[in-house]
């Protein structure tokens, strides 16, 4: 009976990939698509691109016109921090024993790694709404250069306080500038700012202020998880 | 055919080796290395396709942060089978 079910599941993947190879209507070949059927047309007309005055195309739908998804987005990540913490998390914590002992060349090396992962994050969070990034890959960058921190010397413990501090306070401000939106402007997450031109380092309004704002609080949490990972509870 | 059709063609094809080669690996530690070769090869291909913000995030996550996870993971459980 699996094995039946299996062949039919096999059966029916290849008759879609077999579709989707023959540039159907349902399935047009690559790069042959009209975007404005497929997704709203009004994401992409000049107008309100300029209205946005974000130059990257995908930030200005994603925080530009679909702010309130981004909040959903950021609240399951803050959801599954959460529940790594209720799990593992302990008052009393050290660092796991590993079966690895980091030599000089590694503590050295990366903590010239450090400075560059870090310059690199932050350029791609202050860059959002110009070239390809963001707040959510730049957040990620931040928390792998804290997860080579804990790589390279087995004793070392980040400030898990003034993270979680932070992760709070970059959250909260992120709604707060949504609902000033109500103040100033007509809707949450209006974009109330002037938009400058486009292009420019600072145009766009609230896009990366918001970014850096979604960045700071994606890494923190990410450095909490990897943080609750590596620690355990210590033994009386 | 022109030489992005053969690139995108030999890139699909190592991305279902190497993703059969994950699943089917006898050691954890190998299908994890697999998993982050996949990763890989999946920017490449998201390059291909002209959507750099997502291949930018699968690099970091995939197979930066995720392999570490899972290696760091894997070390720890090791240590505990040993006591």
């Amino acid at each position: 009976m699996r094995k039946l079910f299996g062949l039919a599941i096999t059966f029916a993947l290849g008759l879609v990939i077999i579709l989707a190879l023959n540039n159907t209507v349902n399935f047009p070949a690559f790069g042959e698509v009209n975007l404005s059927e497929r997704i709203s047309g009004a994401y992409l007309s000049e107008d309100n691109v300029e209205e946005v005055g974000s130059a990257n195309l995908v930030t200005s739908i994603v925080i530009g016109f679909r702010t309130f998804d981004t909040l959903g987005e950021v609240t399951v990540l803050f959801i599954s921090s959460l529940g790594v913490a209720f799990i593992l998390g302990r008052k009393k914590q050290k660092r796991m024993n590993l079966n690895f002992k980091p030599n000089f060349m590694l503590r050295v090396g990366s903590n010239i790694l450090l400075a560059i992962i870090l310059v690199t994050s932050f350029y791609i969070i202050l860059h959002g709404h110009l070239s390809p990034g963001g707040g959510f890959p730049g957040g990620a960058m931040i928390a792998s250069s804290v997860l080579l921190l804990y790589l390279a010397d087995d004793r070392f413990r980040s400030n898990i306080k003034g993270f979680k501090l932070l992760e709070g306070f970059a959250g909260s401000l992120f709604v707060i500038i949504g609902l000033l939106g109500l103040v100033f402007a007509t809707a949450f997450f209006a974009n109330y700012l002037p938009t400058g031109t486009i292009g420019n380092f600072l145009s766009a309004g609230i896009i990366p202020i918001i970014y850096v704002l979604i960045g700071l609080k994606v890494g923190s949490e990410i450095a909490g998880i990897i943080d609750n990972f590596l620690t355990e509870e210590e033994r009386a | 055919m022109t030489f992005f059709d053969f690139l995108s063609i030999v890139v699909g094809v190592l991305l279902l080796v190497i993703a059969f080669l994950a699943i089917n690996s006898k050691k954890l530690i190998n299908s994890v290395l697999f998993l982050s070769a996949l990763s890989m090869l999946a920017v490449v291909a998201f390059v291909l396709m002209k959507a750099p913000d997502v291949a930018i995030t699968e690099a970091v996550i995939g197979s930066g942060l995720v392999t570490s996870l899972f290696v760091f993971t894997l070390l720890s459980v090791r240590e505990e089978k040993l006591k």
